[in-house]
């Protein structure tokens, strides 16, 4: 399929390559290589040479959504019989990290997808809902959202106010969610509500039901190559049918934000990544005081240090992914991984940046775009700080939220 | 329809290449492979024929030892029915060429592609000599491929220009860009791939006229000297003097 037409191609030639320090690769199966180059091929043809476009002009590009259908980047882990992958953990986190090697807001677009909208219908949808939903989502037929979050309820989840009314022989939905990627485009949205005794439940919402609108958040200066919007309920009849039935309260949509938490901190090295090859590109093409920049010693301890946060952050993810594919990962483990990966992507991507001087603020290199970018993965599914009180609880049992 | 795809493992064209004992062996170390490039156009138009044609299969074949096998793997997610790897070291044009028409009388194919050349050895010549093995015309190297029932038309890249054959099959093509473009391996693609055949036959001995006796590295490229365009009397100096050509 061919980009929407107004999509400007880069004429710059993508030649990333990852580093390896600790040949971390031959913990990988043949099959986890394949498709990280598979992968890798596919943000070099559809994602980078456009998205320094798409980013500048606030232009989500509708067209990948099928292009990510077919390739396979919605919901891996979900079971073939869905549509999904059926591939194991250290997969989905491999192809996150190369989607947001390309960019975050690409990589936003396929882990809502996937670990937000196809995995709570996975794991706690009917089986007409998952025959309904899950091989459209798969497809990229249907571009879904996931809304938790509202204007006046963030990092506290339980406090929202969005609510149902049993009628009888449907539900009435009122209220409004803030922050939600997808939703401008998205054709579902998987919605966190409470009912009247007040216990949190999930509901299917499809775009075209009466009293439902997705008005889109302007003016961001992150992620702006991803749609992200409001999704407002004003008696909205929601039928029975869309109620996920296997869990309610809290602790379903957490589970999907540990799901979607694994796939960030991936995703962020993918970044951190990108931004390391390209000032170490950088550095030794370079000239400055007759010689190639890389040959002082200031440039050569951001690159060391650059290399020891991505070579630990490799690691922690790798040794995660094994745990998830055991079902033994633990949210706080999860929750540590996202806060110092997020973290060192965003150091890495500001000393990448004053590696590149005054280019580093330019689109010709993709480093302020993700530094830009991880601003919003610093503060989505669970900000730095919250991701502190987690692991505070974890270590003593004592929580420190409120 | 039966289309055999013959595929190289080779290393990517960004490898940095150096030899061990004694400049007779290539350093593998650290070296990703790949299809080659001009079998992996091969292999997507193999694909393009089979998805338009009911009932046709693509096979895939490789000579070469059992650490081939992922780069085989690869070609079956990209929709290759089922595979074949000779078991034996890729030594000579001759060796690999005997292999694959040996194969080829055992099975009874339409058509078999491969690249014009391997980017390794980049001979060129395999697809010549299984035609000639197999008493079939060859045809490299072949940039457009369209079968119309028994007969395939095609365009061929010729000195200065393009030739347009059309050829009875079965027969053999060497491929190269635009024939097709590149596919990449998708998820389910990847996962289908896990349970697809892949035979592995043992050589046919060939008594081979080549041995490699040592490999060589083309020496280092030298500095660029920039000469200002209005200086032609430097320029004539020091191609004189310097680099001796004139
Ligand atoms: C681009 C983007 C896309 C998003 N996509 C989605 C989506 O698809 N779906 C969805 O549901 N949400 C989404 N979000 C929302 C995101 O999850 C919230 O922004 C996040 O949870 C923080 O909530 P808040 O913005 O209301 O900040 P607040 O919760 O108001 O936090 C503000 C500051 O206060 C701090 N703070 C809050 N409570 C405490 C405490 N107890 N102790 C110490 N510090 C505290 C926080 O760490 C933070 O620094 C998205 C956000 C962005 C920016």
């Amino acid at each position: 399929m061919a980009q929407d037409a107004s999509s400007k191609k880069s004429l710059k030639q993508d030649v990333y390559d990852h580093p390896d320090f600790y040949a971390i690769d031959d913990l990988l199966t043949a099959e986890h290589k394949l498709i990280r180059s598979s992968i890798r091929d596919f943000v070099k043809k559809e994602i980078t040479p456009y998205v320094e476009d798409w980013a500048q002009r606030a232009h989500f590009p509708y067209e990948i959504v099928k292009k990510f259908g077919d390739i396979g980047a919605f919901g891996p882990t979900v079971s073939e019989q869905y549509g999904g992958g059926g591939l194991d953990y250290i997969s989905y986190g491999i192809i996150m990290q190369e989607i947001e090697r390309g960019d975050s807001g690409m990589r936003s677009t396929a882990s809502v997808q996937g670990s937000l909208v196809m995995y709570p219908i996975y794991k706690f949808g009917s089986e007409a809902q998952k025959k309904k939903y899950l091989p459209k989502l798969a497809s990229g037929e249907w571009l879904g959202c996931f809304g938790l979050t509202e204007p006046d309820h963030g990092s506290n989840p339980g406090g929202m106010v969005t609510n149902f009314k049993d009628m009888g022989d449907h539900y009435l939905l009122n209220g409004a969610k803030m922050w939600i990627s997808n939703s401008p485009r998205a054709d579902i949205a998987v919605v966190w509500a409470k009912n009247e005794e007040g216990r949190v439940h999930g509901l299917v919402v499809e775009r075209g039901m009466e009293g439902f609108s997705t008005p889109e958040t302007h003016g961001k200066w992150s992620l702006r190559a991803s749609a992200t919007g409001e999704l407002v309920f004003d008696n909205v009849k929601v039928p029975k049918e869309n109620l996920l039935p296997g869990k309610s309260g809290l602790g379903a949509p957490l589970m999907c934000l540990d799901s979607a938490r694994y796939g960030i901190a991936w995703g962020a090295i993918g970044a951190a990544m990108d931004c390391y090859d390209s000032a170490r590109r950088y550095a030794l093409e370079r000239i400055q005081f007759g010689k190639p920049i890389a040959s002082f010693q200031l440039v050569q301890k951001k690159l060391a240090e650059m290399l020891s946060e991505i070579t630990k952050a490799q690691l922690l993810n790798w040794r995660l992914g094994t745990l998830m594919n055991e079902g033994k990962a633990t949210t706080a483990q999860i929750s540590l991984a996202k806060r110092n990966n997020v973290h060192v992507a965003l150091e890495i991507a500001r000393e990448a940046r004053q590696i590149h001087g005054g280019m580093g603020i330019t689109g010709e290199y993709p480093i302020m775009r993700h530094m830009m970018n991880l601003e919003s993965v610093v503060t989505y599914e669970g900000t730095h700080d919250i991701h502190l009180l987690i692991l505070g609880n974890n270590i003593t049992g004592i929580p420190a939220f409120f | 329809m039966k289309i055999l795809v013959c595929i190289t493992h080779v290393p990517d064209t960004t490898s940095k290449i150096n030899f061990t004992d004694n400049n007779t062996r290539f350093n593998t170390a650290g070296v990703q492979f790949i299809i080659g490039p001009y079998d992996d156009y091969s292999l997507a138009r193999a694909i393009e024929i089979k998805e338009a044609t009911p009932g046709a299969t693509v096979t895939v074949l490789n000579v070469g030892p059992a650490d081939t096998e992922p780069t085989i793997r690869k070609a079956l997610s990209v929709g290759a029915d089922d595979a074949v790897r000779i078991n034996a070291e890729p030594t000579d044009s001759f060796f690999v060429a005997k292999q694959i028409a040996e194969h080829a009388k055992s099975i009874g194919y339409d058509l078999i592609l491969m690249g014009r050349e391997s980017i390794d050895y980049n001979s060129g010549v395999v697809h010549g000599i299984v035609g000639e093995l197999l008493g079939w015309p060859s045809v490299s190297p072949v940039m457009k491929l369209d079968i119309e029932g028994t007969k395939a038309k095609l365009a061929r890249e010729i000195e200065g220009g393009k030739e347009f054959l059309e050829v009875n099959l079965p027969f053999v093509a060497g491929c190269q860009e635009p024939i097709a473009e590149w596919k990449i391996p998708n998820m389910r693609g990847i996962m289908s791939a896990r349970t697809k055949p892949l035979k592995v036959v043992e050589p046919v001995s060939v008594d081979s006229g080549v041995k490699l006796q040592q490999f060589e590295l083309p020496p280092p490229k030298g500095a660029v000297k920039m000469i200002a365009a209005d200086n032609v009397a430097e320029l004539v100096t020091l191609l004189k003097n310097e680099a001796k050509v004139l």
